[in-house]
């Protein structure tokens, strides 16, 4: 078979834990390959593997059917093999022509001799269709247009063989359908990709074959043509996933958000802008309201302005029907608000703290922790266990890791379990599954059905599609800080609901 | 809290490697100068603390007393986030309040060093108070601010003592005599340490360590103190009022550096405050101190008296015809390999820790950030 790289039963062991478990991955030429495995599955060590970053105990690669001795990513480069990293290596202030070149500047007497390589990279440009300025700086040009840049890098070193690096999680949509052009072109020009990522429907849209990983260990290696979402997503997790999420019929009771007229007016000089315009809506016990929307339509401003962390310019926010627009937000926090936040490295957690700390990060000050000015340690660290059980939080040293170095999932697990156990009346929940892999989204799923069916009023916002529609009990669309829609996910469908949030189409109309 | 111990035994361990290092660069320093006479020079930088017995070991107490407790202001500060560069202003504004009281206020008796320390302690506190406003609700850097107050706080010091007769010596041009009244009582070390300046004082820093201690680590309040240093937005998100907590960290730092200059000028010692256009050394070296420490209140008692130890035999020095300087630069040298303390610290976790870093970090799997 005419393998372009075969990686032969590789094993990589640290201390305690076995990162890579007899894996065995063959690209053949001129495929999209891609390698599925949740957050943990041994995807990054294997790639590191590969570019010589670390020797594995046992095993083989094998490059065009020859035997390679890897020992660094200077070795890789000269097999032909290179990488767009998840997390870009630009120079900023460098122009596009800049960073292509760098390391590789083609000099006269020690002057550079930019001619020519700006031919190259026009050249591969129009080739692949990329359509780069050679001249922009890079900050000043689109995560997306600093991809392709990282992609003309490779051609630029005439590299074979490509690996991307969970290539869409920073993308819009746009931006993704056309990378899968741009990567089906390389594939017709010759070239091997090999795709990581933890999305199916991306696999099903591009790739030829598909590689799963799990915990360490090789699952297997499938057509994806031949094999369902469901079927791949099985072999990544284990056992069966729900896709779609099973929720009872709601049955909302009394009011307990109630949102009126409220405004947030930009705070840039100049701008008269409001960001949120009269915003007014409610929900009630037993409900997942969801707010839906494009980012940057309103929803984090009005989130902002609901738990107070950013003032509101007009309006009210009450809670259980007392007024709470003046309130601190430590009276919201004790008083039935728990909230879920967007952004958990800057909002939700204390990263130097460990995760006992952080758990009771906003009750340190209950007679339950604190006796007299001192913190109950005893307490506070059996109740971290008690939530370290109850939630499944999985942590190296338990309630003293400091949670830094937890994983996303594990620490948006530990604030789920902070939020939720002081059992909210109405629990705001801001993009909660971003960035998760499928069994940790599926559990967050499950917690907030599990708080809703329990009496809370739950409020969503959330960019994804699926999870709109698959856990709300009503939408409310947002589109350029207004609400232009409220909808029965029941009677609506996808394509509807994308012209509501695209401002094509308000209700009524 | 089997974790945190082995975290301190690293802390100790790389603050160790920084002085023996420093002492090192010291003794080649020691050869370039004078080679015959640097090994005996270098053993009385050692042991020259000891040259006078107790005695000498009461002088290095006296020489800790002021800079354990601006290394204490430097070190809590830094704990909560903010980096209090204020110590010579505070430590200076501090001592005027105290020395002011100590020579007008006569007529207070028993307690007249008290209230004299408390005006030092309130005194600095108004100086760490104003870089902690602008901080809180100007977003003023607070090294920029402090900087600046210490300035004021030097100048203004010079000016009041100079233009208020009973407050000056004109003769010496400094400060006169605080009353008797008003200097800190010995509380039985000169029993112990007889014929040394070393004081209550001493004993006073030592509580003050401990409380700091007891504050940042088994308190609430130090725990909301610590939050919004490490994370200003979460602690704000958590309800804790950070702009409370940044004013009243930068105001404890500003009393525990005030505290240091009250100390330092009511020792009873000849100590007075001169008229000079020089910020006061403690205050900087305070610095030094909570870096060699890593920032830890128990460990800034150790530097502390640390520096002071190698400072009174570096001044004995002076019989090899070394001059006393080698000593600020054996603890410049030591402070700058502190630096790769940090280094060294994080080595260390390395090699212990690589175990669950590294188990972490293939777990992360493909998530690299």
């Amino acid at each position: 078979m005419d393998y372009i790289i075969e990686m032969l039963h590789i094993t990589k062991e640290f201390p305690g834990i076995i990162a890579n478990d007899d894996i065995t991955l063959q690209l053949k030429k001129g495929e999209i390959h891609a390698l599925l495995g949740e957050n943990g599955a041994g995807k990054s060590t294997l790639m590191s593997v590969l570019f010589g970053l670390y020797q594995p105990e046992k095993g083989v690669i094998k490059v065009r059917d020859k035997e390679a001795k890897i020992t660094g990513p200077m070795d890789a480069n000269t097999l032909g093999i290179g990488m767009v990293h998840q997390h870009f290596k630009l120079v900023e202030n460098f122009t596009v022509l800049q960073n292509i070149v760098l390391g590789m500047e083609t000099t006269k007497r020690g002057f550079l001799k930019m001619d020519d390589a700006r031919k190259k990279v026009m050249e591969l440009s129009e080739k692949y269709k990329l359509f780069v300025n050679p001249d922009a700086l890079i900050s000043d040009i689109t995560v997306g247009m600093q991809q392709r840049v990282e992609i003309l890098k490779m051609l630029y070193r005439d590299n074979e063989i490509m690996i991307f690096d969970e290539p869409t999680a920073v993308l819009t949509p746009q931006e993704i359908d056309e990378l899968m052009q741009i990567m089906r072109d390389l594939v017709k020009e010759g070239k091997s990709i090999l795709f990581i990522t933890h999305k199916l429907n991306e696999i099903k849209a591009v790739a030829d074959r598909c590689s799963v990983l799990r915990r360490g260990k090789y699952i297997g290696t499938v057509d994806v043509a031949d094999t369902s979402a469901a079927e791949m997503s099985e072999m990544m997790v284990g056992r069966k996933v729900n896709l779609t999420v099973e929720k009872k019929q709601s049955s909302p009771g009394d009011v307990v958000l109630e949102i009126k007229d409220l405004s947030v007016e930009a705070k840039r000089e100049g701008q008269k802008k409001k960001l949120v315009h009269d915003v007014s809506f409610h929900v009630s016990r037993g409900e997942i309201v969801c707010i839906a929307g494009i980012d940057g339509n309103g929803q984090t401003e009005l989130i902002h302005a609901i738990t107070g962390i950013s003032d509101m310019s007009s309006g009210t926010v009450s809670i259980n029907g007392e007024d709470m627009s003046k309130k601190s937000i430590r009276y919201k926090n004790t008083h039935g608000l728990s909230h879920i936040p967007e952004d958990r490295h800057k909002h939700g957690l204390v990263l130097e703290y460990n995760l006992a700390y952080n758990v009771i990060l906003q009750e340190y000050f209950q007679p339950n922790f604190q006796s007299g000015t001192f913190l109950k340690n005893d307490k506070i660290y059996e109740y971290a266990e008690k939530l370290i059980k109850d939630y499944d939080i999985r942590s190296s040293e338990g309630p003293f890791t400091i949670t830094r170095s937890m994983s996303g999932g594990n620490q948006q697990k530990a604030i789920v379990a902070r939020e939720i156990s002081k059992s909210p009346d109405i629990l705001l929940a801001v993009q909660p599954t971003r960035g998760l892999d499928v069994g940790a989204i599926e559990y967050i799923h499950n917690q907030l059905i599990k708080q809703r069916d329990a009496g809370a009023a739950i409020l969503l916002v959330s960019l994804e599609l699926d999870e709109v529609m698959n856990l709300s009990d009503r939408i409310l669309v947002m589109f350029e800080g207004e609400i232009v829609a409220d909808l029965d996910p029941k009677s609506v469908t996808v394509q509807e609901l994308g012209l509501y949030m695209a401002g094509a189409k308000k209700e009524g109309e | 809290m089997k974790q945190k111990s082995t975290k301190n035994y690293t802390g100790i361990l790389s603050s160790i490697f920084a002085i023996v290092l420093g002492l090192i660069v010291g003794l080649i320093v020691l050869f370039f100068c004078n080679a015959q006479q640097a090994l005996p020079g270098f053993a009385t930088i050692l042991t020259g603390a000891f040259t006078h017995g107790a005695k000498g070991v009461g002088q290095v107490f006296y020489y800790a007393t002021p800079i354990i407790l601006t290394g204490l202001s430097v070190g809590f500060a830094f704990k909560t986030g903010l980096f209090n560069i204020g110590t010579p202003g505070q430590f200076i504004v501090g001592g005027f309040g105290a020395v002011y009281v100590g020579i007008l206020f006569t007529s207070l008796g028993p307690v007249h060093w008290i209230a004299a320390l408390l005006t030092s302690v309130a005194f600095g506190a108004l100086w760490g108070l104003v870089p902690g406003l602008l901080k809180a609700y100007f977003n003023v850097n607070e090294v920029i601010a402090s900087i600046m107050m210490n300035y004021i706080g030097m100048y203004l010091v010079n000016w009041i003592t100079k233009s208020y007769k009973p407050l000056f010596n004109n003769l010496r041009n400094e400060s006169r005599n605080v009353a008797a009244s008003a200097n800190i009582p010995k509380m039985g070390l000169d029993k112990i340490f007889p014929g040394s300046s070393v004081n209550g004082g001493i004993i006073i820093a030592i509580l003050v360590v401990i409380l700091i201690w007891l504050i940042l680590n088994k308190t609430t309040f130090g725990y909301e103190l610590k939050a919004v240093g490490f994370n200003r937005d979460a602690s704000k998100f958590a309800g804790i009022d950070e702009k409370k907590s940044i004013i009243f960290s930068m105001m404890i730092a500003g009393a525990i550096a005030g505290l240091a200059g009250g100390l330092l000028y009511l020792a009873g010692t000849g100590k007075h405050i001169e008229i000079k256009d020089v910020l006061p050394s403690e205050g900087f070296t305070g610095i030094s101190v909570a870096l060699l420490a890593l920032n830890n209140p128990i460990g800034i008692l150790f530097s502390g008296i640390f520096i002071a130890y190698l400072t009174a035999g570096g001044f004995y020095l002076q019989l090899f015809e070394f001059s006393t300087e080698i000593i600020d630069i054996i603890v410049a040298v030591i402070i700058y390999f502190s630096a790769f303390a940090l280094m060294v610290k994080l080595l260390i976790n390395k090699i212990n820790g690589r175990k669950a870093t590294i188990s972490e970090q293939s777990r992360e799997g493909g998530k690299k950030s």
